[in-house]
């Protein structure tokens, strides 16, 4: 295989699903803002473009040209790196997601930015890194909302990593790997009965790795570093312009990352859920695409899920978020982990 | 290739590390360990230990670097102040760190001559041959370290309990 061919092919990958990456959490704002205007009855942004569809654009444009403000006391090295870390361990972690069959052309995955063998490890450091963004902005902002933002941030992402990681120990398990691309062949066989969420009886799993991942991307219910009412902003009160659109851009990605991970685990990742109850078209392209349509619809359907959620449940109190954390998710996940192996230590 | 990313990385590392020493504000130098925790990752991914390297991400930087910030934040730690350092560390400290840095390389490059080189991806690198001997070969020592960081925690539960709170 020769090496530049591989560089190069490497490259219009990597470019191309950034591009699709950043559009899509453009217009996950957009859906964000349009499902919550209708469950609070109103419209959402429906000016620009026809149904508002152009929103994201001119949203984008405002906070380009904003002025772009750096308070007087903050630490300056740390302030403008913050937004850095926290939107490339963002984009980071989309670089190990399998986003349809395996398909190599030439010695290269099509599908796939790098299939490595411990995809899944790589996603939760990167989800342990991520922290840092955070905390750091709240700290080098100088301001006590932005600090005490970043102390409740820091305490619940690594209180909810736990029970995140615990979570997916349930799926290892029963696929005997931490490929991604093997945890979805396993679930692969029977369509919508052996996705690990309905066959593979991870319901609680899923159940867990659903409400840490909220709290992992700081969303409501668990949107406590940012809450509105009681620390202005958070985390992110003294970050403008274009500065403050990485936070924004960075949370609207995490919340994908968390949608395509929770496909690929739980889902049945680009599997079509009817099996082979429907014979696999016969065009070559078609056949290499399906895959795909199917998972960006599984990865909607989170994320419809996600904004449902924020719309309707309130949000929790400090000492409820941690009671919640450390003595209900964390034991529950090691139920599952001791639930998962006994059945399969029975039933091999 | 694998070289030049070892040099770059070993590179960082050093640089991490000495800066770490250098910097007056504890949140600086506990960035700057991140820094060398996140370049060991790499290095251990170039000698083929992919569990490893994720593992000290997770569990490094991650989980225990984390909470150091956490500590520097929360105590609103300020800077701290240069001092010149005591006479007799010059004269003695400086020569013994050479002296001990200098037996040490002579032992490992003696001894290089008789072992051999040793890649790790001869041993046990991938993922199942590590659990194969942490929960097979030496899962007595195992238990007996969790057991131990069990006690560890209960001390410091104990420790924090307020005196009289029921």
């Amino acid at each position: 295989m020769n090496f530049w061919f591989f560089l190069l092919l490497s490259i219009l990958k990597v470019a191309l699903v950034l591009v699709v990456f950043l559009t899509s959490v453009a217009y996950t704002v957009l859906l964000e803002r349009k499902l919550v205007g209708r469950i609070q009855n109103r419209w959402g942004p429906s000016r620009v473009g026809p149904f508002g569809l152009l929103q994201p654009l001119v949203d984008g444009a405002k906070l380009f040209l904003k002025e772009d403000m750096i308070p007087a006391g903050v630490y300056k090295p740390l302030y403008l790196l913050a937004p850095l870390i926290a939107l490339g361990c963002s984009l980071l972690s989309i670089a190990v997601v399998p986003f349809g069959e395996p398909i190599t052309w030439r010695g290269v995955k099509l599908f796939e930015i790098a299939d490595l063998n411990i995809g899944l490890l790589i996603i939760l450091g990167v989800t342990s890194i991520s922290v840092y963004g955070i905390a750091l902005a709240g700290w080098s902002s100088n301001n006590k909302y932005s600090l005490l933002g970043a102390l409740r941030s820091s305490a619940q992402m690594v209180s909810y990593e736990l029970a995140l990681g615990l979570s997916l120990v349930g799926v290892v398990l029963r696929t005997g790997s931490l490929s991604l691309t093997d945890i979805v062949k396993v679930q692969s066989v029977h369509g919508i009965a052996s996705w690990n969420l309905f066959g593979g009886g991870q319901i609680l799993a899923f159940f867990i790795y659903l409400t840490a991942a909220y709290a992992e991307t700081n969303r409501a219910p668990f949107d406590l570093p940012e809450a509105e009412t009681e620390l202005t902003g958070g985390y992110h009160t003294e970050y403008s312009s274009m500065k403050f659109a990485m936070f924004f851009m960075a949370e609207y990605g995490n919340m994908i990352t968390v949608g395509c991970v929770a496909t690929l685990l739980f889902l049945g990742g680009w599997t079509s859920p009817f099996g082979d109850l429907i014979p696999p078209p016969q065009n070559i392209f078609v056949h290499a695409l399906m895959p795909i349509l199917w998972f960006v619809a599984k990865v909607f359907s989170f994320l419809f899920l996600y904004i449902w959620v924020r719309g309707t449940v309130p949000r929790f109190r400090y000492d409820q978020l941690m009671g919640y954390g450390w003595k209900y998710l964390v034991p529950a996940a090691m139920l599952n982990i001791v639930g998962t192996s006994l059945i399969m230590a029975v039933f091999p | 290739m694998h070289l030049v990313l070892f040099l770059i990385f070993a590179a960082f590392c050093l640089a991490g590390a000495i800066n770490l020493l250098l910097q007056t504000h504890p949140i600086n130098s506990a960035l700057s360990l991140i820094v060398v925790m996140s370049s060991l990752a790499v290095l251990y991914l170039l000698l083929g230990a992919e569990f490893l390297a994720a593992a000290q991400i997770i569990v490094y930087a991650g989980a225990v670097m984390v909470l150091f910030t956490f500590v520097v934040m929360l105590l609103n730690v300020g800077e701290e102040e240069k001092t010149h350092g005591s006479q007799v560390a010059k004269v003695i400290g400086f020569p013994a760190v050479v002296v001990i840095l200098g037996v040490i390389s002579t032992i490992v490059l003696e001894a290089q001559k008789h072992l051999g080189g040793v890649s790790l991806s001869d041993g046990v690198t991938t993922t199942q041959d590590l659990s194969r001997v942490l929960f097979h070969e030496l899962l007595l020592p195992f238990e007996l370290t969790s057991v131990l960081i069990l006690i560890a925690i209960l001390g410091a539960v104990a420790l924090a309990r307020k005196e009289g709170h029921s």
